[in-house]
C-alpha cells in the first residue's frame, strides 16, 4: 500500500501535542497520537500511574488535547467507571471514557478494578500499553515481563522464569463484547480497531504492544520494527476477540518467522542460552496453536448483553 | 413525616434526600443495610441515581472520585476495613478537592474479627483531609448526611459522618423526614466549579513540582479552616428551615460545670443521662459532646471547656503508643490557654471493639477523675483489668 494512501486512511485531527516527556523512541506517545486520532476529541482519558503520568508532562502543562484525569495505580477502570455513570446521569452519550493504563497497572495492581469493570460490562474502553515491566520505576519485573527477560529486578542469573500472562485470554474469559491487540507497527490495522471499538457499548479492551528502548536495551530507531518482528514471529499475535468467544486473527496468515532475531535485537534477551531460546521458540508455537484452536472453536455468545 | 428507622436507613434517606447521583458502595458489616435500602430507592425509581456494584471499597471510592470529577454529586458508605483499604483514595478525594459524602459505621479493626462500634476506623483517616462528624441520633445521622453534602460543596472538601455501629446503625428511633421540596431548597444540584468536560478539556492530577504542590496543600488546610465557618452556616440555614441544629461542640448543663465529660458519638446520649442525675443531685457536672473533629473546634472548646476544673474526655479509640484520640487533641488545644483557665484532663479509654459503655461507667470515669489529685500521665483503662 502506497504511503498516500495510508495517510488517507489516518484521521488528520491531532489531539496530541508535539512537546511530551517520553523517552527518545518510544512507542507509547505514538500509539497514544494514533488511538486518539480514531477517538476523537469526545474522549475523556483516565490514567493510572505509568510512564504516561510524566509523558503528559507536569502542571500547567498537558500534551494531550483532551479531558485528562491522573488516578491511583490500581484504579483505572474503577475511575472510568465513575466518570462513565457522570455522564449517564447528565445524559451524554457521545463521550467515550478511555483508560490509559501501562502492563503494571492492568495486569499487575489494576487487575482486580478491570475485572471488576469487565463483569460489570461498563461502557468504557480500556487501552494497555504494554512495554512489559514496570518502566517509568526503573525496569522491573511485571506480570507481562515475558520468559527470559532481563529486569532490574530479574536479573541475568535469575531472568524472568515464568510465561507472560494471557491477559486477553484472562479478558475473554469475562465475555466482553470486544478485545483486540496491536501494535504502532501496523497503524492502519490499529485505526481500525479503535474505530471499530468506539462504535461498541460495553467494556472493550485494546491491548497495545509498546517496545520500550531503554528498558528492552536496543536503539532508540527500532521501536517499530521491533513491534512488527515481534508480531511476524508471533510473540504478539494481531487478533480481534469479540464477546469472549469469536476469536479471529488479523495477520496475513504466513507462518511465523523464528523468534531469534527478535530477541537477539534486545540487550534484555542476550544472555539465553540456545536452549532457552528453542524453549521459548516452542512457546511461542504453542500458544498460537492454541489461538488457532480457540478460533476454529468460535461460536455464538455464550452470554447475553 | 416521622418514620421509625435505623439509623443506616437514616443515612439511605439523607442521601436520598440530596439526590445522591453516583452511588459506588461494597457490602460491609454493619453498613449493609445503608446499601440495599439504597439499591431498593434506585430500583424503584424513588432515586435517580446510578448505584455501581463494584468489587471492593478501593474501587467505591476511585468512582466516587471518578463522578465527582466529572461533576456528578457522590456518595458511599463503609466500615473498618473498608474504610482501612480505601486509605490511599481518601486522600486522593480530598487533593483531588472532590466534594464527596461518605457515612462511616464506626467498626473495630481486626484482627480479631470484631463487627461492633469502636471509632478507631475513622480516626485512623484523621490525616486524609476529610471533614469528620460524628452522630449521636439517627435524627442527627439524616440531617447531618444532607448537610453534608452542602458542606462538601461549598468548600470543596469529601465530608465523612460518622455513627456507631449497632449502637445507632442498627436501632430504631423516630427520625423526622423533611419534605423533598425543602431539601432542594436548601440543597440545589451540584455546580462544580471544575469538571471533566470535552467542551473544555483539562488535565487533573499531574505531576507537580514542590512548588506548586506545597501551594496546593496550602489551599487544602486554608479550605479546611474555611470549614469552620461555612458549617456554623450550614447548621444555621438548617435551623431556619428545620428547626433542629448540633453545632460543631454542644455544651450540655455546662454552666458552672466544676468537672466537665467530653464524648462523641452515642456514649453522650448515655453520658446526659449521668449528667442529668448528677445535676439534681446538685453536682457540678457538665458534658460536651464533640461533633465534629476535622477540621478540629478549637476555638468552640477553648470556650466550652476553658473554666472547668476538671476535663474527663471519653475516647471509644485508641492510638496504641499514646492513648484516646480526642483526648489528646483536646490537650493540644487547650494547652497555651492562661494556667488560671486550663483545666485538667483526664482521658478514658473505654468500649473498645463495642464494649457496652453503661451509666456506671460514666459515674466511674467521673469519680476516678475527681479522686485524681492530677492527671495521670497516660489514659486511664475503664472496664479491663491490667
Amino acid at each position: 500500500m502506497s504511503q498516500v494512501m495510508i495517510a488517507d486512511r489516518i484521521p488528520p485531527v491531532e489531539l496530541m501535542a508535539s512537546g511530551h516527556l517520553a523517552c527518545p523512541g518510544c512507542a507509547a506517545p505514538l500509539a497514544m497520537r494514533l488511538v486518539l486520532k480514531a477517538m476523537g476529541p469526545e474522549t475523556i482519558v483516565v490514567m493510572p500511574a505509568c510512564c504516561w503520568s510524566v509523558i503528559a508532562g507536569p502542571w500547567p502543562q498537558s500534551s494531550l488535547k483532551v479531558p485528562l484525569y491522573h488516578t491511583a495505580f490500581e484504579t483505572g477502570a474503577a475511575t472510568a467507571s465513575g466518570i462513565r455513570a457522570a455522564l449517564d446521569m447528565r445524559g451524554d452519550r457521545d463521550t467515550t471514557v478511555m483508560v490509559w493504563a501501562g502492563d503494571g497497572g492492568t495486569f499487575d495492581i489494576g487487575l482486580q478494578a478491570l475485572s471488576g469493570a469487565a463483569e460489570r460490562n461498563e461502557d468504557i474502553l480500556y487501552c494497555c500499553y504494554d512495554n512489559e515491566a514496570y518502566m517509568n520505576t526503573g525496569v522491573q519485573r511485571s506480570s507481562a515481563t515475558p520468559r527470559g527477560a532481563w529486569t532490574s529486578t530479574t536479573p541475568a542469573g535469575h531472568p524472568q522464569a515464568s510465561p507472560k500472562k494471557d491477559i486477553v485470554a484472562v479478558l475473554a474469559a469475562h465475555r466482553i463484547p470486544y478485545i483486540a491487540t496491536a501494535t504502532v507497527a501496523y497503524p492502519l490495522d490499529l485505526i481500525e480497531k479503535v474505530t471499530r471499538a468506539k462504535s461498541i457499548r460495553g467494556t472493550r479492551f485494546l491491548h497495545i504492544l509498546s517496545p520500550c528502548p531503554p528498558g528492552w536495551k536496543f536503539s532508540d530507531e527500532a521501536s517499530i520494527d521491533l513491534a512488527r518482528m515481534a508480531v511476524r514471529c508471533g510473540v504478539f499475535p494481531l487478533l480481534e476477540i469479540e464477546d469472549g468467544v469469536r476469536w479471529q486473527l488479523t495477520m496475513n496468515g504466513e507462518p511465523p518467522e523464528p523468534v531469534e532475531p527478535y530477541l537477539r535485537r534486545q540487550g534484555r534477551f542476550d544472555h539465553l542460552t540456545p536452549d532457552q531460546i528453542a524453549a521459548i521458540q516452542s512457546e511461542v508455537l504453542a500458544r498460537l496453536q492454541w489461538i488457532e484452536r480457540q478460533v476454529e472453536g468460535s461460536g455464538p455468545a455464550v452470554v447475553s448483553r | 413525616m416521622k418514620k421509625v428507622m435505623v439509623g443506616n436507613h437514616a443515612v439511605s434517606w439523607g442521601a436520598r434526600l440530596s439526590r445522591a447521583e453516583v452511588i459506588a458502595a461494597y457490602p460491609i458489616t454493619p453498613q449493609t443495610q445503608v446499601v440495599e435500602e439504597l439499591a431498593e430507592m434506585c430500583a424503584d425509581g424513588r432515586l435517580a441515581a446510578r448505584f455501581l456494584k463494584v468489587e471492593s471499597e478501593h474501587s467505591a471510592m476511585a468512582a466516587c472520585i471518578g463522578a465527582s470529577a466529572a461533576g456528578a454529586r457522590a456518595f458511599t458508605a463503609t466500615s473498618s476495613q473498608g474504610l482501612a483499604l480505601m486509605h490511599e483514595l481518601l486522600h486522593w478525594a480530598s487533593g483531588g478537592r472532590h466534594p464527596i459524602v461518605m457515612a462511616d459505621i464506626n467498626r473495630a479493626l481486626a484482627p480479631g474479627w470484631n463487627i461492633w462500634t469502636d471509632q478507631s476506623d475513622s480516626l485512623s483517616q484523621r490525616d486524609t483531609g476529610w471533614i469528620q462528624l460524628y452522630c449521636e441520633t439517627n435524627q442527627e445521622v439524616l440531617d447531618t448526611t444532607i448537610m453534608a453534602f452542602k458542606l462538601a460543596e461549598t468548600v470543596d472538601l469529601p465530608v465523612m459522618l460518622v455513627l456507631d455501629a449497632f449502637y445507632l446503625s442498627h436501632t430504631a428511633e423516630p427520625v423526622d423526614i423533611p419534605d423533598q421540596a425543602a431539601v432542594d431548597a436548601f440543597l440545589p444540584p451540584r455546580r462544580a466549579r471544575f469538571k471533566l468536560d470535552v467542551a473544555d478539556p483539562h488535565s487533573f492530577g499531574g505531576l507537580v513540582r514542590p512548588d506548586s504542590y506545597i501551594a496546593m496543600r496550602l489551599q487544602l488546610q486554608q479550605a479546611m479552616d474555611r470549614a469552620r465557618d461555612v458549617f456554623e452556616r450550614v447548621e444555621t440555614e438548617w435551623e431556619r428551615r428545620f428547626g433542629r441544629k448540633y453545632g460543631a461542640v454542644e455544651a450540655y448543663r455546662a454552666e458552672d460545670a466544676e468537672l466537665l465529660l467530653v464524648t462523641s458519638g452515642t456514649i453522650t446520649s448515655t453520658a446526659r443521662f449521668t449528667v442529668d442525675r448528677r445535676r439534681e443531685r446538685g453536682e457540678p457536672v457538665g458534658l460536651v459532646k464533640v461533633k465534629m473533629f476535622r477540621p478540629f473546634p478549637v476555638e468552640p472548646l477553648r470556650v466550652a471547656l476553658g473554666d472547668a476544673r476538671q476535663v474527663a474526655v471519653v475516647d471509644r479509640n485508641l492510638s496504641p503508643g499514646r492513648g484516646g484520640i480526642f483526648a489528646e487533641e483536646i490537650r493540644a488545644a487547650l494547652y497555651d490557654l492562661p494556667s488560671e483557665r486550663r483545666p485538667e484532663i483526664f482521658g478514658y479509654v473505654v468500649g473498645l471493639g463495642g464494649g457496652d459503655v453503661t451509666p456506671a461507667t460514666i459515674d466511674e470515669i467521673i469519680e476516678r477523675t475527681r479522686a485524681g489529685a492530677a492527671p495521670e500521665r497516660e489514659d486511664l483503662w475503664v472496664g479491663v483489668s491490667p
